[in-house]
């Protein structure tokens, strides 16, 4: 499954990057040589293995549906790089 | 004063040796060594005022268990009105809202924070050159890289610029770095400590734990930071054991298991007759020692890397410039906005993560790779549950070779990937590892590693005791 210049444009898209045609034939050289060593993974037959999402013994964890202390809005706007009143303030959404 | 020491040892002093005096050293120590570039920010005048009010709780009877102990932070954890950058322009000037677990526990147990150290931009790579804020230097030999991604909190111990430090292991972040400065350093068992506060990169991998001078220095931060703690739904609710009174040095009848696999021809000679010296000094001592294998050894870089880098993706996705770090200040609208902060912000590290852990999420991949490697995982884990069945912990190199030079690996990636070749496994099964230092036949220390089996801390923090000399 080789990379080709044309997925490396779609990934960015999709991560939300951009990258100069010089950056995108490094992408396209590193992630196909980072893929072909992965591809070793498939010398195993994992057929009948289940996934592992989590490596230690964990049940379903509940907690009582009480409200705690939070944040107030005005600490947390206090990292916004632009805000308006109680609100994050973005540029037009739609260009 | 030698402020290499280990605490476990001046600690009987601290009566007529004060914190402050101790505090006061660390912080002109960090100033004379500031070409190692250790620190991203130093709390000169608050660790001083924290120092006094812990000499007065010492004074009057009521001070904490980590009472003149002065440590520092790696800069990915959050620490209340102080910044976190994780190494990264995308997090310049941001300011923390909250104390992550860790250091409201450290605090609460008198510890003095001292600063935040440098790493590698949201903690990844393994020599600290990928810092936005420039390389942190080896303090062993500033030629060289000190590892990573904790390589500021691993040199500052290292270089006495603070008594302890807290690092986070991802794919070897801890260890690795304590290897190549000479150092101890702990990753707990995945769940032991809580993960509050901590920026994620991997999050079914990361793991936050201690570096230290000495075996009982990281037992002692272990001991406070451990624990359950309901604001993280993944720290486990097992009880946390005395680890000191299990650190008694005596391996008569443990049982070590080398894996074969781990002592291939990749491994240096000075690295391979290091550990035979060490292997020979627990034999000596009563330990019992076999070969085992992890047959899927060769398979953990590329499931480490599909995995770590699908999960990076998804949490970076949250810079966005819209409610706190970097924003662009050219974007007439808001996807424009979104992805010009990104690509300004991220450095080159970064970007090739997220990359490719995108690729490995996207439609049509998924499967290939991404369940593919979820599913090689649990095979890797079972190795590490059938070995634990004959033995009671394995013992490793911690890395290939010896810190390496600057540069040396910065134009290819796959082989930095591959330095973290013995550290990975460890987080891909959840188990604990710890890194001791040892003399090597050059100059620069060879770090071993000990595996050990989930919250089974004690036996590896033990078998670390007896390695540096403990109950000789």
């Amino acid at each position: 499954m080789a990379v080709t210049f044309v997925d490396v444009e779609h990934i960015a898209a999709l991560a939300r990057l951009e990258f100069s045609d010089v950056e995108k034939e490094q992408f396209t050289h590193q992630l196909n040589e980072i893929l072909s060593y992965v591809e070793k993974l498939n010398e195993l037959d994992t057929a009948a293995v289940e996934p592992l999402s989590h490596v230690i013994e964990l049940d379903n964890v509940f907690r009582d549906d009480i409200i705690q202390p939070s944040l107030s809005a005005e600490i947390a706007l206090s990292n916004a790089p632009s805000r308006s009143d109680s609100h994050f303030k973005v540029p037009k959404v739609i260009g | 004063m030698n402020l290499q020491e280990p605490f476990d040892s001046y600690r009987p002093r601290l009566a007529s040796e004060s914190c402050e005096s101790r505090t006061r050293a660390h912080l002109e120590e960090i100033r004379k060594r500031q070409s190692l570039n250790a620190f991203l920010s130093v709390f000169d005048d608050e660790a001083i005022i924290e120092a006094k009010r812990v000499d007065e709780r010492f004074a009057r009877g009521i001070a904490g268990p980590l009472a003149g102990m002065v440590i520092a932070v790696k800069d990915v954890l959050n620490m209340k009105n102080k910044e976190t950058t994780c190494g990264s322009k995308i997090l310049r000037s941001y300011h923390s809202l909250y104390d992550a677990t860790v250091i409201e526990r450290l605090r609460a147990a008198d510890a003095v924070f001292i600063g935040k150290t440098n790493m590698d931009e949201f903690a990844m790579g393994s020599s600290n050159e990928n810092s936005a804020f420039g390389p942190v230097k080896n303090p062993r030999d500033e030629s060289r890289v000190p590892g990573g991604s904790s390589g500021g909190s691993a040199a500052a111990v290292a270089a006495g610029l603070a008594t302890t430090s807290l690092g986070t292991d991802t794919g070897g972040s801890i260890r690795q770095p304590a290897a190549l400065c000479g150092i101890i350093g702990l990753k707990p068992t995945y769940g032991r400590v809580s993960r509050y506060g901590l920026v994620a990169f991997a999050s079914s991998f990361d793991q936050i734990g201690p570096f230290g001078n000495s075996p009982r220095d990281v037992a002692r931060v272990l001991q406070v930071i451990a624990g359950h703690d309901p604001k993280d739904s993944t720290s486990s609710t097992l009880p946390v054991p005395d680890y000191l009174s299990a650190m008694t040095g005596d391996v008569t009848g443990v049982k070590i298991g080398l894996p074969k696999e781990y002592y291939s021809s990749a491994l240096s000679d000075e690295i391979r007759s290091t550990i035979d010296r060490a292997v020979q000094m627990l034999r000596d001592r009563g330990a019992i020692v076999s070969e085992v294998s992890l047959p899927h050894t060769e398979y953990t870089i590329a499931t480490y890397y599909i995995l770590a880098t699908a999960e990076a993706s998804s949490n970076l996705a949250r810079f966005d410039g819209v409610r706190y770090g970097y924003r662009t200040e050219h974007a007439a609208d808001l996807a424009a906005m979104y992805t010009k902060s990104r690509s300004e912000g991220f450095g080159a590290e970064v970007k090739r993560r997220i990359m490719l852990g995108t690729y490995v999420l996207s439609a049509g991949y998924y499967d290939a790779y991404y369940a593919k490697a979820q599913k090689v995982r649990r095979l890797i884990q079972h190795d590490f549950f059938k070995a634990f069945e004959h033995v009671d912990c394995l013992l490793t190199p911690t890395t290939p070779s010896t810190a390496f030079r600057m540069g040396e690996k910065m134009d290819d990636p796959l082989q930095m990937y591959l330095s973290d070749i013995y550290t990975v496994s460890a987080n891909l099964a959840g188990i604990p590892g710890i890194s001791v230092p040892a003399a090597g036949d050059e100059k620069l220390p060879v770090g071993i590693q000990i595996l050990g089996r989930q919250f089974d801390e004690a036996t590896i923090l033990n078998v670390a005791e007896a390695l540096s000399g403990g109950n000789q």
